[in-house]
């Protein structure tokens, strides 16, 4: 049987760009706005850009939060949606989905903020970098960072090591976006589509 | 060791559906199909597109709604969609066809709080703010309505303020430079980067790939952004690049 994929749907997500990728991979996938409208879907992709306060407060109002936690199959946060999915942020001082029991640090120092463009990856481990070769590029756009972790599947460095991707049972997150991400971007979504 | 790249970005003046340039804002050229162009520049490596809508007329708009829509279908590297959006309306619709940042100059001039209402609405990671800077006797002054209109304002005091207000990049333009091929602006690239904490993207006067190594050292941008030689073939992405990597400037390749 086909699987089928959704994209939460809240008003804080980058939607048409992960719908793109998708349907570049020759992959369709639905939204779900609406805890009723995860009830057949198999995987899920919670993207997300702009700020964790007010996204979050859109989350609990749908009911997606508990929704999200509950999800039974892979999750693919990606960006604030990952974030989103730690225990806190120091973003709008809140608490997240509790998912990844990290928290959710802003950059300072001597940086430029938000740490935006392409940086490459390193330590890469399990499926979802499966023919991704150590020191690609990808795109990274975020003010925020979770810092480097026991959980971590990929790190990448600014002025100093933090977690670029991270899984915990059948949750992933991303701080990149794989669907602006050119070649490897593509690879790490087929690996998620392939889980 | 892993560093963020310095990013070459192509830039596509787009009017009525195709992409022109000009010189020093002027004397338009047809340059190409710009969804073909944006996928060929993907192709070939560069880091992030710009597209600038510089139609005045509402059929124009449209046109380019769809356009934008193409380039994110066409494309997987993130792009930036500009001119004459003034209000959080637009930018919705232009995030919604696929665009990843929006560019806002003339009208965060006249209105510099939409700065703020987009970055509360958007987050600051999608707001550039243009700057369009005109050296007049010895002075950095900003230039509005697309290098028409010359203000009272200094380049890096607006550059300041509008990172205050909320931008997350800046897109510094040299009018003076832009479509000379002699090299970019690196005094004011170089004031305007050491002044705000967000990253620059110098465009204007790129000619040669030696424009690009100064604009990343003594220019001290973090991106740079350049239309006519790429459209035109005078030097390529790819070679670029690879200058760049040789004389020790991290890109991605």
């Amino acid at each position: 049987m086909k699987q089928k994929i959704k994209i939460v749907h809240y008003k804080a997500g980058n939607i048409a760009s992960v719908q793109n990728a998708l349907n570049r991979l020759g992959t369709e996938a639905g939204l779900a706005a609406s805890p009723k409208e995860l009830e057949d879907a198999d995987k899920l992709i919670f993207p997300g850009v702009g700020h964790a306060r007010p996204a979050m407060e859109v989350l609990n109002q749908q009911g997606m939060d508990q929704a999200i936690r509950d999800f039974s199959g892979p999750v693919l946060g990606i960006c604030l949606g990952m974030q989103l999915m730690a225990a806190s942020s120091e973003e709008g001082n809140m608490k997240g989905l509790g998912i990844f029991p990290e928290q959710i640090k802003r950059f300072t120092g001597d940086l430029k903020i938000p740490h935006m463009g392409w940086n490459s990856l390193y330590a890469l481990k399990g499926p979802l970098f499966k023919g991704v070769a150590e020191n690609s590029h990808v795109y990274f756009v975020h003010s925020y960072y979770m810092p480097q972790c026991d959980r971590a599947i990929a790190l990448c460095r600014y002025n100093q090591p933090f977690t670029a991707a991270i899984s915990h049972n059948q949750f992933f997150g991303l701080q990149f976006h794989p669907e602006k991400s050119g070649k490897p971007g593509m690879q790490i979504l087929q690996n998620f589509i392939d889980l | 060791m892993p560093m963020l790249t310095k990013r070459i970005i192509p830039c596509l003046d787009i009017k009525e559906g195709r992409t022109v340039k000009g010189v020093s804002f002027g004397n338009l050229r047809d340059a190409g199909d710009p969804v073909e162009l944006a996928a060929r520049y993907s192709d070939e490596g560069a880091d992030e597109l710009t597209l600038l809508d510089i139609t005045a007329t509402l059929e124009g708009r449209t046109t380019f709604l769809r356009v934008v829509e193409e380039v994110a279908a066409a494309t997987s590297i993130p792009f930036t969609v500009g001119g004459g959006i003034g209000s959080e309306a637009e930018v919705e619709k232009l995030l919604s066809k696929g665009a990843d940042k929006v560019s806002v100059n003339t009208a965060a001039l006249r209105d510099p709080a939409l700065i703020t209402r987009l970055s509360d609405a958007f987050g600051n990671q999608c707001v550039v703010v243009a700057i369009d800077a005109k050296l007049i006797n010895g002075r950095w002054q900003v230039v509005s309505h697309a290098g028409t209109r010359l203000t009272d304002i200094d380049a890096t005091k607006w550059a300041t303020e509008v990172c205050d207000r909320g931008a997350g990049e800046i897109l510094l333009t040299s009018f003076t430079a832009d479509g000379s091929r002699k090299g970019f602006s690196l005094d004011i690239t170089s004031a305007v980067a050491t002044a705000v904490p967000v990253p620059v993207i110098a465009s204007g006067g790129a000619g040669i790939p030696a424009h690009f190594l100064d604009v990343f050292t003594q220019g001290r941008a973090d991106a740079a952004l350049a239309a006519g030689i790429f459209h035109y073939g005078v030097i390529g992405i790819p070679e670029v690049k690879t200058f760049l990597k040789n004389q020790n400037i991290p890109v991605r390749l």
